[in-house]
């Protein structure tokens, strides 16, 4: 190869390499990105972990919405944990609070975390939770049972298709084993 | 044409070391492809025990968990061992000879590009042998079951995964560099035989989208060992997200093992229609438009996770749209063979059942891109069908294609027609055993990825086995043809095809261990 | 592996076996028209876009087999030299545009429908576990009783492993069908308790993932009564294909008398839970409960599948301290494939696993749990 060809080989090389670092660069940029799109679209139904302000009610128009509440555990939480009330009745802007259960029969201290869902997930951008558990870890002692609260409105620009909304909540374990338990493969 | 090398650099090494320390884009060319037929015959015969297992209704051969084992490694294997590095290994030995370079441009990386390889796969197929088993998760790989439910093996497969994306970036970084920097004066890009253009582009696909495996997998790793909740929702983590990366990643993957294809057949059948080839202008757009498009259609793989409805239509659209090239391109094959002089030797057979088979193929993804309907067909048998389709008789025939093509270039030695042709005739047949009935198996309700299935599936799954073997076992005629053409055989010209057109027919058979040392005349370069 | 000479084996059977299974099997060929709107239009779309591809391909595989049989040297011909025309690759980029058009129209429509989960009369909680189907009937308020249960593969082991005839329905029945009635629109809400499923009813034509973690929403109105199976669509590990779906759709009264039972049932769940059971019946439930739930991972026999699967036979737990044994059942092991069963099965169910595995496989403890000691140590503490 001449002088010339190989500067500009190498030239090319730098500019290939830089691009292959972008490109692992963007790689992880995609976690961010992703979690944008899905706070604009409301894509995979995530609520958002951002506690909204707002204290008065502000109810628009006699539309009522249903909001369902579901609470399953994940593999490993064995708590006792379900929605006290099954479903509300809310108008958009008004104010409710509602609450969920949860028990530990362990006889060790246990620390759970909730993580929420909407369906559809259209909703979960109207969803505003003013107050919820799923905001914090929950510590519960051994036998401890609790009753956690959710305070939320529905956002009065809910497009009217939206009759009725269900808000999920899965448990997980995140109890940092002191044993090295947690080292033991699965299947 | 002697002129075109002037033979005054010293031969290849003796022994061991010629393979080990090779620069010789010609040597490593070898490597690759050997390396990747071994590979094949691995991955094939992962193949043979899921096609045994599957033969008859309930569990008689393997475990479930060794069972997904198998399609798991069948699959990492064959597109990262197989495919692509027989993609690789092609475009090392022809890209300088085509393009009149007298070597690639960066030797020496081309050896390590090569060398790697081996222990990546190495590591990889050795958590075949570890307590725990190999990766069982499927060659896609999905959190949580590749992370928090994945066998500790998983970071030999992570590490695996690394060492061959390297492999593959460097492969790629090499070949723009020889195709930009190193062609022959009157070279122009418009001039470079098809096969150059779709490995280039091939290339910028992969440097584009390995990192972002690399990326992926170690975000995974970070996942497993370090704590961080990429892809775990109890930490926040989103297991979609995993899907949305590697898709990502994968969707043009798919293109990466089929673009050079496209450029193989394309330099085929021109050959032996004796005419040339149809459209090459826009045989290169539809091939850049292809690549572009691969960008964009990643979550149709994910039409089932829940996307909103904008999210699927988008998808849907754009998927659609790349039939349009696709189609470009197979008119283009079609009007090359029309009104032309054809002979039918085995590189031709392979091309021609290349265009009909992979375009069943791309039927069936356009069936599989309509949203509503791949509600049905997703992960199911149908989907398997349509990528082997589109991998087997398509990738696969295009590289077989290409070997029986260049063998007498690369050996000296016209390789043994009537052994070719049967080699081709039991491969046709026994692959279209093998993936045909796969269709109705998915239509039917089976889903992909089980060792066991329910009894009115049991029909179609022991036909399609018969096809397995006999397809499986058709593949050592093509070892026993590449073995006998390299020990001997009917001297071949150095134009070897009469109707064949290009730089690397004007260099003798075998080709000399260095050729171009000085560029070819210019006047020797004509369209394709 | 098996050795070679097993495998030669069963293929000998498998090659014997082959025309008895022929007679059973049914040659589908197409997907199933099924039993929902979305299911028939769904149907149409796949064949309107087969349709369109037969007809390409039939025109263009006529001319490429036309060029093949007559523009062949053999014959004498002579390569024409025309080797590009840009009015014809307009041509034929346009058609095929045209005809994508005329498919993404109704494809848009029927996604649409399909998409359009509001105003449901019933919602199903559906969620996929490693192996198995949970489903939850949603109430209107928290004094009903809730109908919840799991559902889980019915056909034996000896069917799978070929020590017995398979029976019509092989892996493709569960001991507790989802029960829907027709002509109502039902919402299942799907998630998952670990690893990515898919619930699949090829005949409703619906398909969602479960994923840990989200809650996906779809929805179907099945016609006709009948009995409509399916099976999990993605890959979940070990017994991916062990976890099949089956709903039973009715007409409404049957259903609300199902469903009416099935309260009953939870009643007399609660109201059995202390009661006191015989060794035979420990034994009896707990071997039930074992082949259903515990021998995919622990084995027939408690040989165990080693090394992430340990041994019942013999185990240092099954033949220690009884109260530790339960509670491992109880609350599993965290961070392996050991599940907590604390609400997965019943006390009676509980005491009837432990008393099984502590008296089988060789282990001889002598113990019988009952099902009031099981609910001492879920309320205890
Ligand atoms: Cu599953």
């Amino acid at each position: 190869m001449s002088r010339e060809s190989q500067t500009s080989t190498k030239r090319l090389v730098t500019k290939l390499m830089l691009t292959v670092v972008g490109m692992f660069g963007f790689g992880f940029a995609m976690v961010p990105l992703y979690d944008v799109i899905c706070d604009i679209t409301g894509l995979n139904g995530k609520t958002g972990d951002q506690v909204v302000q707002q204290t008065e009610t502000v109810m628009v128009g006699d539309r009522e919405i249903t909001v369902q509440f579901l609470a399953q555990n994940a593999a490993g939480m064995d708590w006792e944990f379900r929605a006290n009330d099954p479903q509300v009745k809310v108008k958009p802007g008004e104010i409710k609070v509602v609450s969920y259960h949860a028990s530990n029969s362990h006889n060790y201290i246990m620390t759970g975390q909730a993580i929420p869902s909407v369906a559809p997930n259209e909703a979960a951008q109207y969803l505003k939770k003013l107050e919820c558990f799923c905001f914090q870890e929950q510590v519960l002692q051994p036998g401890e049972s609790v009753d956690m609260g959710i305070r939320f409105f529905v956002d009065e620009s809910i497009p009217e298709h939206i009759t009725k909304l269900t808000l999920s909540y899965s448990l997980f374990d995140i109890t940092d084993y002191e044993k090295p338990q947690a080292a033991v493969t699965l299947n | 044409m002697s002129a075109a090398h002037d033979d005054h650099h010293h031969g290849p090494a003796k022994g061991l070391s010629r393979w080990l320390f090779t620069t010789n884009h010609k040597d490593i060319g070898t490597l690759y492809l050997w390396f990747s037929f071994a590979m094949f015959l691995l991955g094939g015969s992962f193949a043979m025990v899921i096609r045994a297992e599957l033969f008859q209704p309930g569990l008689q051969l393997v475990e479930p968990n060794f069972f997904n084992q198998m399609t798991t490694m069948h699959g990492l294997i064959m597109v990262f061992g197989a495919v692509m590095p027989a993609f690789v290994g092609l475009a090392n030995w022809m890209i300088p000879m085509m393009i009149g370079a007298p070597d690639m441009a960066l030797p020496r990386m081309n050896n390590w590009s090569f060398w790697i390889l081996p222990f990546a796969f190495a590591m990889l197929s050795s958590t075949l042998l570890m307590d725990a088993g190999a990766p069982n998760f499927g060659w896609t790989f999905y959190a949580p079951l590749s992370t928090t439910y994945a066998p500790e093996t998983v970071t030999f497969f992570i590490f695996a995964v690394h060492i061959m994306g390297a492999s593959s970036i460097m492969g790629a970084i090499n070949i723009i560099a020889t195709v930009l920097n190193m062609r022959a004066p009157g070279m122009t890009l418009m001039k470079m035989p098809l096969f150059v253009w779709t490995w280039l582009i091939t290339a910028y696909l992969l440097i584009a989208v390995m990192p972002v495996l690399a990326g992926v997998v170690t975000m995974m790793l970070f996942d497993i060992h370090f704590g961080t909740s990429f892809f775990n929702a109890a930490g926040g983590g989103d297991p979609v997200l995993f899907q949305h990366v590697f898709w990502f990643f994968g969707h043009p993957e798919v293109y990466i093992m089929i673009l050079p294809a496209f450029g193989v057949i394309s330099a085929i059948i021109p050959t032996f229609a004796r005419k040339r080839l149809f459209g090459y202008d826009s045989m290169v757009y539809a091939t850049a438009s292809i690549a572009f498009l691969s960008f964009i259609v990643w979550a149709h793989h994910m039409f089932t996770v829940g996307m909103p409805i904008a999210g699927e239509l988008f998808f849907m659209y754009a998927t659609m749209l790349i039939a349009v090239p696709t189609g470009v391109k197979v008119f283009n094959w079609v009007a090359t063979m029309f009104r032309g002089s054809m002979t039918f030797e085995t590189p031709m057979l392979f091309a021609i059942a290349f265009v009909v088979l992979f375009t069943m193929g791309g039927f069936t993804g356009l069936m599989l891109a309509i949203t509503p309907a791949d509600f049905q067909y997703h992960d199911t048998y149908f989907v398997v069908a349509h990528f082997h389709y589109v991998l087997v008789p398509g990738a696969v025939f295009s590289i077989m294609a290409a070997t029986y093509y260049w063998l007498p270039k690369w050996t000296g030695h016209m390789y043994d027609e009537r052994l070719g042709k049967l080699h081709f005739w039991l491969s046709f047949i026994g692959v279209n055993i093998l993936f045909f009935p796969q269709h109705f198996l998915g239509l039917a309700g089976m889903p992909r990825r089980i060792p066991d299935y329910a009894l009115q599936f049991a029909d179609f799954n022991w036909i399609s086995s018969i096809g397995g073997f006999l397809f499986g076992a058709s593949q050592l005629i093509l070892l026993v043809v590449v073995i006998k053409c390299i020990k001997g055989g009917k001297k071949a010209t150095a134009q070897v095809w009469d109707g064949a057109k290009g730089l690397e027919w004007t260099v003798a058979s075998p080709a000399p261990y260095h050729t171009f040392t000085t560029p070819p005349n210019p006047d020797l370069i004509e369209a394709p | 592996m098996l050795p070679k000479a097993k495998l030669w084996l069963a293929l000998t059977v498998a090659a014997l076996t082959m025309l008895s299974t022929n007679l059973q099997a049914a040659w589908d060929l197409n997907m199933p028209q099924g039993v929902t709107q979305i299911s028939r239009d769904t149907y149409d779309l796949h064949m309107q876009i087969l349709w369109w591809c037969v007809a390409i391909g039939v025109v263009v595989f006529s001319v490429m087999i036309w060029s093949i049989v007559n523009h062949r040297k053999s014959k004498g011909a002579v390569p024409a030299t025309f080797h590009e025309s840009t009015k014809v690759e307009i041509v034929w980029t346009i058609i095929p545009f045209i005809i994508l058009i005329l498919m993404a129209v109704p494809a848009t429509r029927v996604l649409t429908h399909a998409y359009d989960a509001s105003e449901s009369d019933l919602d199903i909680q559906i969620t996929g576990y490693q192996w198995r189907w949970e489903y939850r009937y949603l109430r209107q308020n928290a004094d009903e009783d809730e109908v919840s249960f799991f559902s889980n593969l019915s056909t034996s082991r000896d069917e799978i492993n070929n020590t017995m005839p398979k029976q019509e329905n092989y892996l493709l029945d569960v001991d507790n069908p989802l029960v829907i009635p027709i002509n109502k629109k039902v919402r299942f809400l799907v998630t998952s308790n670990d690893v990515i499923h898919a619930w699949w009813v090829p005949d409703f034509a619906v398909k969602k993932d479960a994923i840990p973690g989200f809650i996906n929403e779809t929805w179907t109105i099945v016609e006709e009564p009948g009995v409509y199976r399916g099976q999990c669509a993605e890959l979940c590990g070990i017994d991916h294909g062990f976890m099949p779906i089956v709903v039973h759709a009715l007409p409404q009264d049957e259903y609300d008398a199902w469903y009416a039972g099935r309260q009953e049932q939870a009643r007399a769940a609660r109201a059995q839970a202390n009661n006191v059971v015989t060794r035979d019946q420990a034994m009896a439930t707990g071997e039930a409960i074992y082949n259903r739930t515990c021998v995919a991972c622990h084995q027939a026999g408690g040989v165990g599948l080693a090394p992430a699967f340990p041994a019942l036979a013999g185990s240092s737990v099954v033949n220690g301290d009884l109260t530790a044994n339960i509670e491992l059942v109880l609350h599993g092991v965290p961070g392996t494939a050991m599940a907590s069963y604390a609400r997965m099965l019943s006390p009676v169910e509980l005491s009837g696993i432990v008393t099984y595995i502590r008296n089988s496989f060789g282990n001889s403890t002598g113990d019988l749990v009952q099902p009031a000691d099981v609910n001492a140590l879920l309320e205890a503490q």
